[in-house]
């Protein structure tokens, strides 16, 4: 939002583009959610575009990203994030569209030494030459401590005018968006990527490990963002919902997987990962119950449904906290 | 007389931002004063639709929450991107 800013200030024309990986935070658990239902739903990238008056593309790189995520040249950050090569994918990206609409330079918010792996001064580099965007990638914020780029070099940018923010400290960033009349911006870079987050990178890893290969489709990210994960036993998992939010889109999966909901009390609905047998099943609807509003009733109702079948009753023990293992949960 | 082109998408069960790529890819195949009527299911597209429509110039006709099906109708404005 500042980069743009600062490059509106000196009467350049500016196109927004913001890649969807599939593993973006905001929006989602905020849509499902019950607890974060009073949360602003709105999509943070859109909301900066318009603050900002610039068209924005939303580019969805779904498909394109799993060779990223799965293959990093450069390796993983703490989690799964592979942020170096993420960046160099998407600046790779940015400069295909560039190209195709005529364009002229891009420009990204990174602050040398914001970030531990992709935004130190050794790894800025890397990032303009491994996209193919070489000077002409400009980084408005920090280009005071980098190399002169096209832009400047040309005299399309007054680099006289851009910043030489560095480190972790977000103050001078905060200074000058308070100088722009900004009172409100998005969620700093990490935060907005589940493939920074432990959890989430602990299930994503768990779902590989299960399937003996590594590879996901859409539909298997977002499940992992949903629910209480357990893994009874290596061939299936259950996922429970934690909020009538969380049931509500859970119920859009039951084409597809075995579910599980109380219907002599209130209680979410579960699904079933996996190739489970009866006994199992009975187990996961033990789980169930123990969610559920009938979690100290002596006996709960289970409905079981099969994908495409007709539902069908389990009366079950509801199990006692204690008796779920520790390690059933992802 | 004129006739008013109007198509629909469906993008129930689509999580932010999905819905707006959905209605962006769309919407670049459609000409100047065509409807696109939107269908879906999360509660964060009756606020990225409309910006959507907003910054991209394109008309919002209506946007209407039924229960959870979501229902948004948008008219076409001309023109891809321009500099």
């Amino acid at each position: 939002m500042l980069a743009v800013r600062v490059i509106q200030e000196q009467g350049i024309y500016v196109e927004g583009i913001n890649f969807y990986t599939g593993f973006c935070v905001e929006g989602h658990t905020h849509a499902i959610r019950n607890k974060d239902r009073k949360k602003p739903k709105r999509n943070s990238a859109l909301w900066c575009a318009e603050q900002l008056g610039i068209k924005l593309h939303i580019i969805d790189i779904i498909q394109e990203y799993k060779n990223i995520l799965l293959n990093p040249h450069h390796g993983y950050g703490a989690n799964l994030n592979p942020c170096l090569d993420c960046k160099a994918f998407m600046v790779a990206k940015a400069r295909e569209w560039m190209e195709q609409h005529g364009f002229d330079f891009i420009i990204t918010g990174e602050v040398v030494g914001q970030r531990p792996k992709s935004q130190r001064k050794e790894t800025l580099p890397v990032v303009a030459r491994e996209s193919g965007a070489g000077d002409r990638l400009l980084r408005p914020l920090c280009a005071g401590l980098l190399t002169q780029t096209l832009p400047e070099q040309e005299g399309w940018v007054d680099r006289a005018q851009l910043h030489s923010f560095s480190g972790r400290s977000r103050k001078p960033q905060i200074q000058l968006a308070q100088s722009y009349g900004f009172d409100e911006w998005s969620q700093p870079a990490g935060g907005c990527c589940f493939l920074t987050d432990e959890n989430y990178s602990r299930k994503l890893k768990d779902l590989w490990n299960h399937r003996g290969e590594r590879d996901y489709e859409l539909d298997d990210i977002m499940l992992l963002k949903v629910g209480r994960h357990l893994r009874p036993a290596s061939h299936y998992k259950l996922i429970v919902a934690r909020d009538e939010g969380e049931s509500r889109f859970l119920q859009g999966y039951q084409k597809t997987f075995i579910t599980l909901s109380a219907i002599s009390h209130p209680g979410p609905l579960c699904l079933v990962e996996g190739d489970a047998g009866e006994e199992e099943l009975e187990l996961a609807a033990r789980v169930v119950a123990r969610f559920g509003q009938g979690r100290d009733s002596g006996i709960v109702t289970i409905e079981l449904t099969m994908p495409g079948e007709r539902g069908r009753s389990l009366e079950v023990r509801p199990m006692k906290p204690e008796e779920v293992p520790k390690g059933w949960y992802l | 007389m004129v006739s008013v082109s109007r198509y629909n998408i469906d993008a129930r069960r689509l999580l932010c931002p999905m819905p707006v790529i959905r209605t962006q890819e769309r919407v670049a195949q459609l000409a100047k004063g065509d409807q696109l009527v939107v269908h879906c299911t999360d509660p964060g597209a009756l606020n990225d639709i409309p910006a959507w429509c907003r910054i991209n110039g394109h008309r919002l006709l209506s946007a209407v929450d039924h229960n959870g099906e979501i229902e948004i109708i948008i008219e076409i404005a001309g023109g891809e991107t321009q500099r």
